[in-house]
């Protein structure tokens, strides 16, 4: 057996970082968050490993929103944009071949459900969802319309800040991740309870995309920039090994 | 002065929110996309091994079960290999993905896999663990994304020479790790987020 690996287990989530299970002002979260204390353990094969998605998996609309939902010659209502960035790890290294998948409000803040009773209007040419597969450098884009904030159910009078959905997988199932990109300069920002979950500005300003003139599409798009970062792996010679080796 | 890690934080997660199926299985709403929901179908063809049926729900604090949630499960080919890149041991069997994805039903929430019995996976120092699959559940309300395991109640040797499972605290808490047959290749397998009968979810 080979003493040199390439790579080794997951470097531990930083539970200081991320959000709690049980945040009150988030109300939902009181009765379904665990109260026992998290197992930890070194991440063994079951989490070093996670499903393939193939490029072509991917069809030519599936991370245009404005198209891909609407009638021939039609396109969805709202603000156009670009969100474009890339998948990292933890050391910076590109992640290619992550499966994006997301999904959000249309223009005025509602969502395509049979269970969402907010009054804004359906728009018929959008459908809220799509998803890509990150290039060799872990670069992905994806084109939609600017949601709307909405209210809901929560505190008597909580707006969610316009936002969009990521489920991201990586490499190993270790990595998977769901996260929300916020807008650079939304004000609804400062008063979710759902952003409020998060435990510093620092951690806020990690799900806000600035808007990036560079990538601007002009007369067309404009353009957000949102880069995801998820765990990454130990790279070294000195792996764990069987014992008595 | 020291010199500089460099490196990066995490993305912080959010909750998946009410609408997770919008995104993840957005035929299951209704939105017709993609030509199908991924995760659907763990079989591909004839698989190798044991076929078996898993199914429960998410419940939460007060006994009532979430209808909002998504549960993926991964897990290895009967004979402990995974259908994935990081896979050097081996090939898996080409009919079987070893991911599977479930909305729940919209009405009771009860998820259910069509999958087979995994096979046993090496613990990082080489013992073998039992078999088990990896569970991940987001939903409205959960802030980050909670991953357990499912073992087997009649593993029972396997289990008990578990490197994770004997190395719990409370042991009388494995119990909410097990899924128990209650019909030929039927396993259930009840996830509760808060409560006497809290799962034990893992920090990996």
């Amino acid at each position: 057996m080979s003493l040199i690996k390439q790579t080794g287990g997951f470097v531990p989530r930083d539970r200081g970082w991320q959000p709690e299970a049980l945040t009150p002002p988030y109300k939902t979260s009181v009765k379904r968050s665990p109260q026992a204390a998290l197992l930890s353990f070194p991440t063994t094969l079951s989490e070093e490993t996670s499903p393939l998605f193939g490029h072509d998996l991917i069809g030519e609309l599936d991370n245009d929103l404005i198209l891909n939902h609407a009638q021939p010659g039609q396109s969805a209502i709202g603000p156009r944009i670009i969100v474009h960035g890339r998948v990292v790890d933890e050391m910076g290294r590109g992640v290619p071949g992550a499966l994006l998948e997301f999904w959000q409000a249309n223009a005025g803040g509602r969502y395509r459900h049979k269970k969402e009773s907010y009054q804004a209007a359906l728009d018929p040419n959008f459908g809220g969802c799509g998803r890509t597969i990150t290039a060799e450098d872990g670069s992905y884009e994806m084109r939609t319309i600017q949601p709307g904030p909405y209210p809901w159910p929560n505190g008597m009078n909580d707006w969610r800040p316009a936002h969009i959905h990521f489920s991201v997988f990586g490499h190993g199932f270790a990595q998977r991740l769901i996260t929300q990109m916020y807008f650079e300069g939304d004000p609804h920002i400062k008063l979710c309870p759902i952003v409020g979950v998060l435990k510093s500005q620092e951690a806020v300003d990690a799900l806000t995309a600035p808007l990036d003139m560079h990538r601007t599409v002009p007369m067309d798009s404009r353009a957000f920039k949102f880069d995801i970062v998820l765990r990454g792996r130990r790279q070294t010679c000195f792996e764990n090994r069987p014992e008595g080796l | 002065m020291v010199q500089k890690r460099d490196y990066l934080r995490e993305s912080p997660s959010q909750t998946a929110g009410p609408y997770v199926h919008i995104g993840c299985t957005p035929n299951f709403t209704g939105i017709d996309a993609y030509g199908g929901d991924l995760g659907q179908v763990m079989k591909t063809g004839p698989v190798q091994g044991q076929e078996i049926i898993v199914k429960g729900a998410v419940y939460d604090g007060t006994g009532t079960p979430l209808r909002d949630a998504m549960i993926e499960i991964w897990q290895p080919d009967a004979a402990g290999l995974f259908a994935s890149a990081n896979e050097t041991r081996g090939d898996a069997d080409p009919n079987f993905t070893g991911w599977g994805r479930s909305s729940g039903d919209m009405d009771t929430g009860e998820f259910v896999f069509d999958t087979v019995k995994p096979g046993a996976v090496p613990f990082p120092d080489g013992r073998m663990q039992a078999p088990h699959i990896t569970v991940w559940i987001v939903a409205r309300g959960i802030n980050i994304g909670l991953h357990t395991r499912i073992y087997f109640a009649d593993e029972a040797e396997a289990n008990a020479s578990d490197p994770i499972l004997t190395r719990i605290e409370h042991q009388n808490r494995i119990p909410t790790l097990l899924a128990t047959e209650i019909s030929a290749g039927v396993y259930r397998f009840d996830i509760h987020l808060q409560g006497p009968q809290e799962t034990i979810f893992f920090d990996m």
